[in-house]
């Protein structure tokens, strides 16, 4: 097949030994360039929640484009599977949107964690709708479908459309463990696939009513207070409003060398910008 | 220098052919690919429990996938309900009736629809057909199979009309000639003779406008509100076979239960567009020989 290819090039006046050369040096360029491709110290993999991954994924791009030599591999499969491979040491840092439970502090009890940034839910409704404020049990019974209409918690008489994230999102798993309590949210939910949709329903819809990062409000939307505490920052530092929850970064034992510098990039002012950019709100 | 053309000619016939394996090649793999990661799924999950269960529910191994086939069936059969007639219409308007510079500015409109992208459809849709729908229905919401059944109706309406107009012009001239000397008038001879004589094509039409519904995703994923219960009616929200993939394909741990079920779920329509469109490529063929 190559000898009639380049036959084809030949007889439209290509030089052969051109041809014949640069071939060669295309195979020699592959060879060498595959040997760059090596394991090293500058190596360092990340896996873990995916709702501290976006955080990482910018962080870990930004990192490695001021420092060539290094590179940094960034995987999802939720905090679970990130405890377990920090603890077995397949990777260097694991990510985790909550905190270890006993049996992982039994398993491996020199994993440390590491906050690098808070995170917080707000419900969000329609800016006509005249709701302000609810209690967590009052949205739990809406979201679970027992109450199908705002004037049943003070509101107007509008149908309530539930609005949430998709099977397995990060957003999604923190508001059913810290709202729902077991309770299974209404199959009549709709469902988007990430939390800007869930704003363009509810700002279009005056019957939605949804959940989002903090990061994702503005005005289009409305936050509702929980018993009478607004999803604001401060609220959120003080530990006042009560859907937000910390974000880690967790290595076996102290950690060393890449992993040092790359938490201790996080936790650098350059590093707490790309927080605030990704939504989410810095601890410093 | 004669031998050597006759090799170049050669050559290039061959590098030609290799070039036209490769796309047979590359279905190959891709079968081969959806199948492997799939076919794993009915080693924990009986296939009457995936193609008739109506819970998914990937937490607790559950993945009946009925809710989403009928939710796909219904919103193709809306669009077609609504782009058949329409497009038919529109094909026989610009194949017998149109003067030419009504056609020379209705077909290139039409083929420029078929190049817009799904996504612009998916968010015209969203801003649009669902509030449109919302107001009209006094629905809680217009996230429904309806909205995604109009949309899908516009997106497919270039394939159905630019197929059932050129099956429509290719009607020999003697058939009109035929039916005009025998006394029909045009709509006679349209309803009677042409329609009859270009049906083939134009079902072939119908047949690829409804691989096109069955496929898309992006446009359907925007407005059809994606809720995982078994829809009632087109008013209600649905999910499709498509939809569910695009939502969950992120999350899916790669080689898990989940993971081979939504190649599953992308199995049912892969097979079904397949059959489909292997029945109008013989139907165009055959059409297409008829008159001669």
């Amino acid at each position: 097949m190559w000898s009639e290819c380049i036959y084809v090039f030949e007889v439209v006046n290509y030089n052969k030994y051109v041809m014949k050369a640069s071939i060669i040096l295309f195979i020699l360029g592959l060879i060498l360039f595959s040997g760059c491709v090596s394991k090293d110290n500058n190596d360092l993999t990340i896996a873990g929640s995916t709702t501290v991954q976006p955080i990482i994924t910018k962080a870990s791009d930004v990192y490695s484009a001021e420092h060539p030599n290094v590179r940094i591999g960034v995987q999802g499969g939720g905090s679970g599977t990130g405890i377990r491979m920090v603890g077995e040491g397949s990777v260097g840092i694991g990510a985790s949107s909550r905190e270890l439970t006993v049996e992982e502090k039994r398993e491996n009890p020199d994993l440390m964690t590491h906050t690098i940034a808070l995170d917080c839910i707000a419900i969000v409704v329609h800016p006509s709708n005249s709701i302000k404020d609810l209690s967590l049990d009052q949205i739990r019974d809406i979201f679970s479908g027992k109450i199908t209409n705002y004037k049943e918690v003070g509101g107007p008489d509008r149908r309530i459309v539930l609005v949430e994230r998709e099977d397995g999102s990060g957003t999604r798993s923190m508001f059913e463990s810290m709202v729902m309590n077991n309770t299974d949210v209404s199959d009549s939910a709709l469902q988007k696939p990430a939390s800007g949709a869930i704003r363009f329903t509810v700002s279009g819809n005056p019957n939605a009513i949804g959940y989002v990062g903090i990061g994702y409000l503005d005005d289009s939307i409305k936050p509702v207070s929980i018993k009478g505490v607004l999803p604001i920052e401060e609220n959120v530092k003080t530990k006042a409003y009560p859907l937000s929850r910390n974000l880690y970064l967790v290595t076996k034992g102290a950690p060393s060398g890449l992993s040092t510098e790359f938490i201790d990039y996080i936790l650098s002012e350059e590093g707490q910008k790309i927080v605030r950019e990704e939504g989410f709100i810095p601890i410093r | 220098m004669n031998t050597k053309g006759f090799t170049l000619e050669k050559t290039i016939g061959r590098v030609l052919m290799l070039f036209s394996i490769t796309a047979v090649i590359v279905l190959l793999l891709i079968m081969l690919f959806i199948l492997d990661s799939g076919l794993p799924l009915f080693t924990k999950v009986g296939v009457l429990d995936f193609l008739f269960g109506t819970k998914w529910v990937p937490g607790e191994n559950l993945y009946g996938a009925f809710q989403f086939i009928i939710a796909t069936f219904l919103v193709t059969f809306g669009a077609l309900l609504i782009a058949v007639p329409l497009g038919l219409s529109c094909a026989v308007f610009l194949a017998e009736i149109a003067p030419s510079w009504a056609k020379r500015i209705v077909r290139p409109a039409i083929e420029l629809l078929a190049g817009i992208p799904s996504i612009i459809y998916g968010v015209f849709a969203l801003v649009i057909i669902v509030d449109l729908v919302q107001i009209t229905f006094n629905l809680a919401t217009g996230e429904t199979i309806l909205a995604a059944s109009l949309i899908l109706s516009i997106m497919i309406l270039p394939i159905i009309i630019s197929i059932s107009q050129d099956a429509i012009e290719s009607v020999p001239m003697l058939y009109r000639e035929g039916s005009y000397a025998m006394g029909a008038t045009d709509w006679q001879t349209i309803y009677r003779v042409l329609i009859p004589a270009a049906s083939q094509g134009i079902v072939a039409s119908i047949i690829l406008g409804m691989g096109r519904a069955i496929g898309e995703t992006m446009a359907v994923v925007l407005v059809i509100g994606n809720v995982e219960k078994l829809p009632m009616g087109v008013l209600d929200p649905g999910e499709t076979l498509t939809s569910a993939i695009l939502l969950e394909m992120g999350e899916a741990v790669v080689k898990s239960t989940h993971y081979s079920a939504l190649f599953c779920l992308g199995i049912v329509p892969f097979i079904f567009v397949l059959l489909l469109s292997l029945l109008s490529s013989r139907l165009i063929s055959k059409s297409s020989g008829r008159f001669e």
